[in-house]
């Protein structure tokens, strides 16, 4: 038998539209509302992440005033942010919310190839987020071996948790990699095979790109961490010897002989290093997607962004050991892994110029995801230039320890995404809900994040340089450091607090929004991608009425020459723009 | 971590290039009616044999790594090699078996002979289940004569990574199962043979890492 692609066989598939509230709302097979349980899931993890690092900062800020921070729970906060914010927000909302929110939307699909899967998907992770979240209430707490959770310290006494909290760490782990998989799987099989007619991989949006690319990494990089937290589980259990060095432990041996430590980091950092990548490319195809609308311009080079990413991706998997510099590695593999760290650069970099480049003489409209994808580009400078600094073994020795890694780290990777989260919901808000939000109260939103962000983070810098030790609950006799040191720091647990207490606005937004908001138009921000060109909105069942769309162009026909309106929909036919006219040339 | 970053590189660049291949000379500025040929998807294939060779990815960078993880760890001063017990061999007669029977209840089935492929599902399935028994086997010999886990890391491994396979082989024998009990039912031939198609990918798949893992164990 032939093979006929999946658009080509619309007809014949049935839809099976889901009849019961349970069908429809919780037990529901829809990459819509798979795409909001995911969402929803992960913001309330992440609200939890972020209470958490507001009591970090209280006690870094003020120490010795809080009698309900010591330094065991200090180092379950420090860890429990970490992981959550990197693994059960980051990764989970943009793959497992915006991946299946867009995949299927932007490329013209009615759902993801394997629906029950998808569901199945949501359901493991939420089980993954449960186990995490027990292991607050478990005897001990939850773990605070640090988000690397590195042994020997990770499962030996002393470290907070050590009983059942890293156990339930590494099991939710496992649980969230197996969740994974089968969303992965789904995005992929999806992009590759069930595009509608017409959608050319060169036509598809960047966003579908990054979210493509970021999950091959996923499925590629997290068994790294499902090995290491399987052998760690053993060492922990059965006292097998994979990381575990011949240790004894307050005059007890457990019974290890000589296990690497080191191996362990090899195996995480293998993971951890592409995992920064799974949490950029969404971000980076999210961001060229909301610039070019709102600045009613083609994205800039929009091939070599393709490419870019691309590239990103194939070098994200050899870098890993630049994390372990201080791990006191033979000095040639430093050497490599400086080389391949400083190349990443090159690709990165010209997708900032490519972005900057379309904002150049564009119609910019600088609505809130507008305010938010070009603060992006600020942070991700930032951030993206303090990783030239620690890419280099010699600069990186000393700094590792300091306050300048954590400025860095949160700058390119936890401020940044997150800006281009927000950037991203109230983009897609209005097909997801039907209503508008509160222009006012999103701007405020904005401004207050982005301002705040920076006055929590470029004081870090100055800190790190300082010499300030990062992961200390506390800083003790260290007469290295500067008086000032201190007020810095009850200046950016201010700056802290601020910020997270500015998160209300855009809750009060949602609220204000799903209440009162006016009804959305199908298309606000006239873009032509096809998730905007759906029959119904929010979009029903199946997407897209009785036809599917066919695409006849790229998702960048902004402002072009000779058009009436500034943009043509991916819908519509080439011979509807103006007659005859070959307008490839003046993009 | 050479092997594990040879076998990722392999998969990526094999991956990366198709990709960039399907970017060149392409001008997607260009609105216009795209050619029958663009309509297809890419691939000449069924949306599931896509999501198994996707997932024989994920499973071949899963072991390659434990493999990797494997060769650092015997540089290490305590290993001391583990002798395997012979009924491994046995076991990897049965196992090549169940992947010869697959390959022919396979082609059964691509003939469209779908009543005839009820004795090949059986045998495999046989075949497969004696060799997970064999395995279970083989451990209980090696704690017989005091080869723990524990005992050594080589031991570790020698667990972790058969227990790995076979729960890789628990996970197809339940696919295989379903596609059983349909095929004497009598119901759904296209589903069943879908089924066995991608069941003897996955078999051979199985087979072939048992064969690394073996041989490396054998060697060292």
């Amino acid at each position: 038998m032939g093979y006929v692609a999946i658009a080509d066989r619309d007809h014949e598939i049935e839809h099976h539209d889901p009849q019961t509230f349970i069908t429809k709302y919780i037990w529901s097979q829809d990459h819509k509302v798979i795409a909001i349980q995911y969402g929803a899931t992960a913001i309330f993890v992440g609200v939890i992440a972020l209470v958490l690092s507001a009591m970090m900062r209280l006690q870094l800020g003020f120490p010795d005033t809080f009698s309900f921070i010591n330094p065991e729970n200090y180092y379950q906060f420090v860890t429990m942010h970490g992981m959550i914010m990197v693994i059960y927000l980051l990764t989970a909302l943009f793959l497992g919310g915006f991946g299946n929110y867009l995949i299927p939307l932007m490329c013209g699909s009615r759902d993801m190839v394997f629906p029950f899967l998808n569901m199945l998907s949501y359901w493991v992770y939420l089980l993954s987020v449960i186990i995490l979240l027990v292991s607050f209430f478990v005897p001990g707490g939850s773990t605070g071996a640090g988000w690397t959770l590195y042994p020997p310290q990770a499962i030996m006494p002393g470290t907070p948790g050590v009983d059942w909290g890293i156990l339930l760490m590494l099991g939710s782990l496992g649980v969230f990699i197996v969740a994974f998989t089968m969303g992965g799987l789904n995005y992929v099989t999806t992009v590759l095979q069930a595009r509608c007619r017409g959608m050319t991989l060169m036509r598809m949006p960047l966003s579908v790109w990054g979210i493509f690319i970021a999950t091959i990494l996923g499925l590629l990089a997290f068994p790294a961490l499902l090995v290491s937290a399987i052998m760690m589980l053993l060492d922990k259990t059965i006292a097998t010897s994979f990381f575990m060095p011949a240790i004894s432990s307050m005059g007890v041996d457990p019974g290890h002989t000589g296990g690497s430590p080191i191996l362990f980091q090899h195996l995480f950092w293998f993971f951890g290093h592409p995992e920064v990548y799974i949490v950029a490319l969404p971000a980076f195809g999210i961001v060229s997607d909301l610039l070019s609308t709102h600045a009613r311009k083609n994205i800039f080079g929009y091939r070599m962004m393709v490419w870019a990413i691309i590239a990103i991706g194939g070098l994200s998997f050899i870098v890993w050991a630049h994390h372990m510099y201080v791990s006191g590695m033979n000095p040639y593999f430093g050497f490599f892994f400086a080389t391949t760290t400083l190349i990443i650069a090159v690709p990165t970099a010209i997708k900032v110029y490519n972005w900057v480049l379309t904002l150049w003489e564009g119609n910019i409209h600088l609505r809130v995801p507008m305010l938010f994808s070009i603060a992006f580009i600020f942070t991700f400078i930032h951030g993206g230039l303090t990783g030239l600094f620690l890419g280099n073994v010699t600069i990186d020795l000393p700094l590792s320890d300091t306050y300048f890694v954590v400025a860095h780290f949160h700058m390119v990777m936890g401020v940044s995404p997150v800006l281009v989260l927000f950037g991203a919901i109230y983009h897609w808000w209005p097909k997801i809900t039907g209503r508008m939000y509160h222009e006012g109260l999103g701007k405020w939103h904005f401004w207050m994040t982005f301002l705040g962000t920076y006055s929590i983070y470029l004081p870090m810098h100055y800190l790190g340089f300082a010499g300030v030790p990062r992961r200390y609950f506390a800083m003790g006799n260290t007469e290295f450091m500067p008086e000032s040191a201190q007020d810095l720091n009850a200046w950016i647990t201010m700056s802290a607090l601020f910020v997270a207490a500015t998160q209300l606005l855009f809750f009060a937004n949602v609220i204000w929004s799903l209440r009162k908001g006016p009804k959305a138009d199908p298309n606000p921000w006239d873009a032509t991608t096809l998730e905007w060109q759906t029959p119904d909105t929010p979009p029903k069942h199946g997407n897209w009425g009785h036809e599917l769309p066919e695409c006849h162009r790229w998702a960048y026909d902004y402002s072009v020459p000779g058009y009436e309106d500034d943009f043509i929909p991916q819908t519509v036919p080439a011979d509807i723009a103006p007659a005859g006219r070959d307008h490839g040339g003046e993009h | 971590m050479e092997i594990g970053l040879i076998v990722l590189a392999t998969m990526l660049v094999t991956l990366l290039g198709w990709l960039l291949k399907q970017s060149f000379n392409t001008q997607p500025w260009v609105a216009e009616a795209v050619a029958e040929a663009a309509y297809q998807a890419p691939f000449n294939a069924k949306p599931k044999l896509v999501a198994l060779t996707t997932f024989l990815a994920v499973a071949t960078s899963f072991f390659a790594l434990i493999l990797s993880a494997y060769s650092l760890r015997m540089e290490l001063g305590d290993w001391i090699p583990l002798t395997e017990p012979q009924l491994l061999w046995v076991n990897t007669g049965t196992l090549v078996l169940a992947s010869v029977v697959f390959q022919w209840t396979r082609n059964v089935a691509v003939s469209d002979r779908m009543s005839q492929v009820k004795p090949g599902l059986l045998l495999t399935g046989i075949l497969t289940i004696a060799f997970l028994v064999g395995q279970l086997l083989a451990w209980q010999q090696l704690n017989a004569s005091g080869q723990y886990m524990t005992s050594n890391p080589s031991n570790a491994f020698f667990f972790l990574l058969t227990a790995i396979h076979g729960i890789h082989i628990l996970g197809g024998m339940y696919v295989w199962g379903r596609a059983t009990v349909k095929s004497f039912i009598g119901r759904d031939d296209a589903a069943v043979g879908q089924s066995i198609e991608l069941c003897t990918i996955y078999w051979h798949f199985l087979l072939l890492v048992w064969l690394v893992l073996f041989g490396l164990m054998l060697s060292t």
